[in-house]
């Protein structure tokens, strides 16, 4: 060991020295273009716009009082709930897609999965471009209704919240399949079979041993849409018309139009501290989980 | 094991939900006719208005600046800050800081980055862009590198140490080698974000050199044109490429 043979001050100089030369660029570039820039965000929300834009360094918490306000409850409470069911439709969708993938043969799975990862890597603006000419009322989809007489006139498909939970459904899907995927392949058979040969029906069998050794994963995929979905202010614009308000267009309009740089920092801390919680309940949820699967 | 055959019911409308506006987008940007909406004929006119584009033609161009710097960056930030997480310290707070960037939400980097170039008075511009789009890159090229590190055999660092190298000769021929596959991955990953990332760089632009997805943003935002549809193709042909090439070479290295 290398200990042994030099000494032990100019070992640990060395280790010192390997210690700055690694860690020093990365963590001294995310200090100055990440934590700087959050700390600004941090402490704006304690300040107020100017008359003329700008901010006016004087401390208050009017900013917090301000999100009291109805109005901006009701936003931040409709992002959440778009959030919430863009999420719960994920899961829905994603389990029985992951369970399948997982089933199928070797060959088949790999292209199983890269077919669901594929339209991921496309651009973002353009999927949900691809929206608003199948939503249209001119669109394929309302004219393969009025061609078939279900419908009499186009239906108002686009600019809805539907239309806004469709696109985020579509941009975020992948994410909620990939880590699914991986819990339900990781899953040992000789524990579904051993409820089967127990007796257990396959209904019961579900419940009781695949699905709570797969939440984890159903938890990080859930955390992994509903993250990225809070904070979208794209898809409410470009689906939703304007007519659909999330808290991310809000904090965009701050910044970029009313000029209020500290009322849109305060939004952004709020996003994060629902965020922050969201994380802590879903560690608290998979410690939980495992810890009884490990003890039983 | 037994399959359960229902399954590709919802499964089946996955793939359909995946898979239908692509293929919409991709027919009609052979339309000849000039609507986004009704097929008429088909025709490659508005390829030739999209290659006649300046604005698309000069986003890309500033796009692969953007992501061919930000991955540079990235990729030495992130390789050595792998290193030196899994290697010298078992601090969590540096490991949560190396891995905020991914699960920030893009919004809040945005805003945050605006402020300090603003507070600094820094001039914004590709160069700004860049700057932003390293944050994340680091963070993605870290966790890639660190997965890779966590199958490598640390006893050929230490054989080399032992035998007398130094430390920065260890690290050249030994550690990086070992890491190259991880290294790569993690460049490709932090390419392919720049190339896509809108919210960040819609907020650190300047007023000239916007990327390639801000000029979609401008051009979906002032009304759909089939031109659009022509420009969406291509990028899905370049990524579906991509995607393909990428799963080959995963292959091969998995067979040798």
């Amino acid at each position: 060991m290398s200990a042994t043979r030099t000494p032990p001050r100019a070992a640990r100089r060395e280790r010192l020295v390997g210690r700055l030369a690694t860690l020093g660029p990365g963590l001294g570039y995310l200090t100055v273009f990440m934590l700087v820039p959050l700390a600004l965000v941090l402490g704006y929300t304690l300040f107020h716009r100017g008359r003329f834009g700008g901010i006016v360094y004087e401390a208050s918490a009017d900013n917090y009082t301000r999100v009291a306000d109805g109005l901006y409850l009701g936003v931040i409470w409709t992002s959440v709930k778009i959030a919430g069911i863009t999420t719960l439709l994920a899961l829905l969708l994603g389990y029985p897609t992951a369970y399948l993938i997982a089933q199928l043969p070797r060959a088949w799975r790999t292209v199983a999965l890269v077919l669901v990862v594929l339209p991921f890597w496309t651009n973002f603006l353009i999927r949900t471009y691809a929206w608003i000419i199948l939503l249209n009322s001119e669109g394929i989809i309302n004219r393969a209704l009025t061609g078939l007489g279900i419908i009499q006139r186009p239906l108002e498909l686009l600019y809805t919240q539907g239309a806004v939970v469709g696109g985020l459904l579509y941009a975020y899907l992948p994410l909620m399949v990939l880590p699914l995927y991986s819990a339900i392949e990781r899953l040992d058979p000789q524990l579904r079979e051993a409820s089967a040969n127990l007796g257990a029906r396959p209904a019961r069998t579900f419940w009781s041993v695949t699905l709570p050794l797969t939440l984890p994963g159903a938890l990080t995929g859930c955390v992994f849409v509903f993250v990225p979905s809070l904070g979208n202010f794209v898809i409410p614009e470009l689906l939703g018309g304007g007519r659909t308000v999330m808290v991310g267009n809000l904090i965009r309009d701050q910044f970029l139009k009313a000029r209020d740089w500290p009322f849109g920092s305060t939004l952004a801390l709020i996003v994060i501290a629902l965020l922050v919680l969201l994380l802590m309940a879903q560690a608290w949820a998979a410690r939980r989980l495992t810890d009884g699967t490990d003890r039983a | 094991m037994r399959r359960s055959n229902w399954l590709y019911v919802p499964a089946g409308l996955t793939y359909l939900f995946l898979y239908l506006p692509i293929a919409v987008l991709v027919v009609m940007s052979f339309n000849a006719a000039d609507t986004p909406y009704r097929l008429d004929g088909f025709g490659t006119a508005w390829y030739g208005k999209l290659f006649a584009d300046r604005a698309v033609r000069e986003g890309l161009v500033n796009t692969l600046i953007v992501a061919a710097g930000a991955t540079a960056l990235s990729t030495v930030l992130g390789t050595l800050l792998a290193v030196g997480l899994a290697r010298y310290t078992r601090s969590k707070l540096l490991d949560a800081i190396a891995v905020a960037p991914a699960v920030l939400p893009d919004i809040v980097l945005a805003i945050g980055l605006l402020a300090f170039y603003t507070a600094v008075q820094f001039t914004l511009g590709r160069h700004s862009i860049l700057l932003a789009h390293a944050v994340f890159g680091t963070a993605f090229v870290a966790a890639v590198v660190r997965t890779r590190l966590a199958h490598v055999d640390g006893s050929l660092e230490e054989a080399s140490r032992d035998l007398g190298a130094t430390p920065l000769s260890t690290f050249a021929r030994i550690t990086l080698p070992s890491l190259a596959p991880g290294i790569i991955a993690g460049a490709l990953l932090a390419f392919s974000l720049s190339i896509d990332e809108f919210v960040i760089a819609f907020f650190t632009t300047g007023p000239d050199n916007p990327t390639l997805p801000i000029v979609i943003y401008s051009m979906v935002r002032f009304g759909v044109t089939p031109e659009i549809n022509a420009l969406a193709t291509l990028l899905l042909a370049v990524s579906f490429t991509f995607v393909l090439i990428a799963q080959r070479l995963s292959r091969l290295t998995e067979s040798i």
